[in-house]
């Protein structure tokens, strides 16, 4: 299980190294978009019920209206996966859009380890106020729904990159810091820590040299799922509407095809292709961290 | 004057049932290059007075009296000093070397921590080469500095352990329980190879135990302890000879003698189980397990007095025992 998840991430990985050589960049712009397009009146009949159709009809013009709309176009040989609303190729979008998603979470992943072990160990190792006032916080951040905050956040930061990415960490430390805290807990109890500390070696010598080994398996284990839930949290503020407006990402996409009503117009692709995109990355990056986490805690085996 | 000297050493361990006092009154000393062996039953404090002797008990224990080493206070001494003290001047070879490594470092790399944390100057390279004199000194080819403590087995790790707490050429070292964990076998050779390293380096020694007749082997001198307290010391071969306490008798006689068929057919345990810390008996504290229990014991508190040529017994079975005055004793 493990391997095919790590089949699909690293398949993933080469597509988002590779875009420039699958995809043309310039089919992301909507002006070449529409130079390059032959417009291209959608024939979603097929797709609808006589009752839509009507609907659609009825409502000035329905799918007939000569708008952005008529840029959306199902698979043709020039447009492999179809495009979007703008008539951009939607195999570029992915392409490159699965650059932006693997950017941010990486390096949201990476913020939220980085922060989540640092505060954790600081926590466990140090005990005493230190924990009882860091472990307020954190649990502070856990009781907060999610979502909200996330939202609150990207509207007062603005929307970025850098600011998405800040937005996921700050949502998702707080897990992780309650994990590596409590394993270094007992980590810290360990003889070999204290016979560390009977050496005369100091704290900081038995944090890095002790303390940090012994919680890496475990915090490299956080850090895959983490990253899968970068991923989703990613694709779902781009969702809203709160991603990086001059990037594409898969989430982005979907915002697009929300906007567009593309499922109203029957573009199932649109919706579709960014979807399983995110899916199927998602699962490969979860089934590798399952994976990992097997070989970190053997209790999980089961035979 | 005597290397390390411990005066009415008393530790008490804070719990959520109210106070648990652990060591209630131990002294002892320990002269340069000797011996000196501590034994007891589990939870008489034992393993308690060798963390205190290094202050590495948790920060909210009360520890009271003094702990002199090259007459300094260790328990009063500043925290730079006391890193300083650690391991240079005193080392522990602790009780479980299968703990005592951390599984994810090589243990040349553990060993050569202790090397590094206290001479500044020392690079990487010479510890190492250090490191591989210590293995060899404790019977072991230098190359298994690259193993992984797994890689080892028990008794070959137990030498890891006593590599490392020779690494900075210590004064004293505090073996706890060294040999506990091993089978016989190893056990014999861990014991052979702590004694020739003792005498080869001309080190001082604490060795604790709960096996007296390993003490008779390796120390020079015995303190028994009971109940957080030092009821019996003296050399080591008339203690375990002609006990002068009766718990050292009955901890001597839990011994049996291989090939003595009396003790096959009748084993001499101890009888009942170690006092409760928490609620010590009145008076002598081993008079509910002692054999030889006399009226006075449950309202007297014996202290430790001259009982013979160089040793000291707290018994009031021993002539002329020195008593607790009753005032302290309310306390």
């Amino acid at each position: 299980m493990g391997l095919a998840g790590l089949i699909v991430v690293l398949a993933w990985i080469s597509v988002a190294c590779f875009a420039p050589l699958l995809a043309d960049g310039n089919q992301l712009s909507e002006s070449y978009a529409a130079n390059h397009h032959q417009p291209q009146m959608l024939e979603p009949s097929w797709l609808l019920s006589d009752q839509d159709k009507q609907r659609l009809e009825d409502q000035q013009g329905g799918i007939s209206d000569k708008n952005r709309t008529d840029y959306l176009s199902i698979t043709t040989w020039q447009y492999p996966l179809g495009t979007d609303d703008a008539g951009r190729s939607m195999w570029a979008l992915l392409v490159y859009g699965s650059r932006i998603s693997f950017l941010v979470a990486f390096a949201a992943s990476f913020v939220t380890i980085a922060l989540g072990s640092g505060l954790g160990i600081t926590a466990g190792y140090f005990g005493g106020t230190t924990d009882a006032v860091l472990s307020r916080i954190i649990e502070a951040f856990l009781i907060l729904p999610w979502i909200s905050l996330a939202v609150v956040l990207a509207s007062i930061m603005g929307r970025g990159l850098f600011n998405i990415i800040m937005v996921i960490a700050i949502t998702s430390w707080a897990s992780t810091s309650r994990l590596v805290r409590s394993q270094t807990l007992t980590v810290k109890t360990r003889l070999y820590v204290e016979r560390a500390r009977a050496l005369g070696a100091r704290d900081l010598r038995i944090v890095k040299g002790h303390i940090l080994p012994n919680l890496f398996p475990i915090i490299f284990a956080d850090l895959t799922l983490t990253i899968a839930y970068s991923v989703a949290a990613e694709a779902l503020l781009s969702f809203l509407g709160l991603g990086d407006p001059k990037s594409v990402s898969w989430g982005s996409i979907l915002d697009g095809a929300q906007n567009s009503g593309a499922t109203l117009l029957g573009a199932w692709w649109y919706v579709l292709a960014p979807g399983i995109c995110v899916t199927t990355l998602i699962l490969g990056i979860s089934m590798c961290g399952f994976a990992i986490e097997e070989i970190v805690n053997p209790r999980l085996r089961q035979r | 004057m005597s290397l390390l000297s411990v005066r009415d050493l008393c530790v008490t361990y804070p719990t959520s049932e109210g106070e648990l006092p652990a060591v209630r009154g131990a002294s002892f000393e320990v002269g340069e290059g000797e011996v000196v062996g501590l034994a007891g039953e589990s939870g008489c404090g034992k393993s308690t007075v060798a963390s205190a002797l290094l202050r590495l008990l948790p920060k909210d224990t009360k520890v009271t009296g003094e702990i002199l080493l090259e007459g300094e206070d260790i328990l009063t001494m500043s925290w730079g000093k006391l890193r300083t003290v650690r391991w240079a001047e005193a080392s522990i070879i602790f009780q479980g070397a299968l703990h005592g490594l951390d599984p994810v470092r090589r243990v040349g790399d553990q060993i050569a921590e202790a090397i590094l944390v206290h001479s500044s100057g020392a690079s990487g390279k010479q510890a190492m080469s250090r490191v591989g004199q210590l293995i060899e000194q404790v019977g072991l080819p230098a190359r298994r500095a690259r193993d992984y403590p797994h890689e080892l087995s028990g008794g070959q790790r137990q030498r890891i352990m006593i590599a490392m707490a020779l690494a900075c050429d210590p004064k004293i070292v505090i073996a706890d329980e060294p040999t506990t964990a091993l089978d016989v076998m190893v056990q014999a050779q861990i014991l052979s190879l702590v004694k020739g390293l003792q005498a080869d380096l001309g080190l001082s020694m604490i060795f604790i135990t709960h096996d007296l007749s390993v003490l008779v082997d390796v120390a020079d001198r015995i303190a028994v302890m009971y109940a957080g307290k030092v009821v019996e010391e003296g050399p080591s071969d008339k203690i375990f000879s002609d006990p002068r306490h009766p718990y050292t008798r009955a901890l001597g006689g839990a011994f049996p003698e291989i090939g003595d068929l009396t003790y096959r057919r009748a084993p001499s345990g101890l009888p009942g189980d170690p006092p409760d810390p928490t609620e010590p008996p009145s008076g002598c504290s081993f008079h509910p397990r002692c054999p030889s229990v006399m009226a006075e014991c449950s309202s007297t508190h014996p202290l430790l007095s001259p009982a013979g040529e160089g040793r000291e017994a707290a018994c009031l079975l021993v002539p002329g025992c020195r008593i607790e005055e009753p005032a302290a004793v309310s306390r």
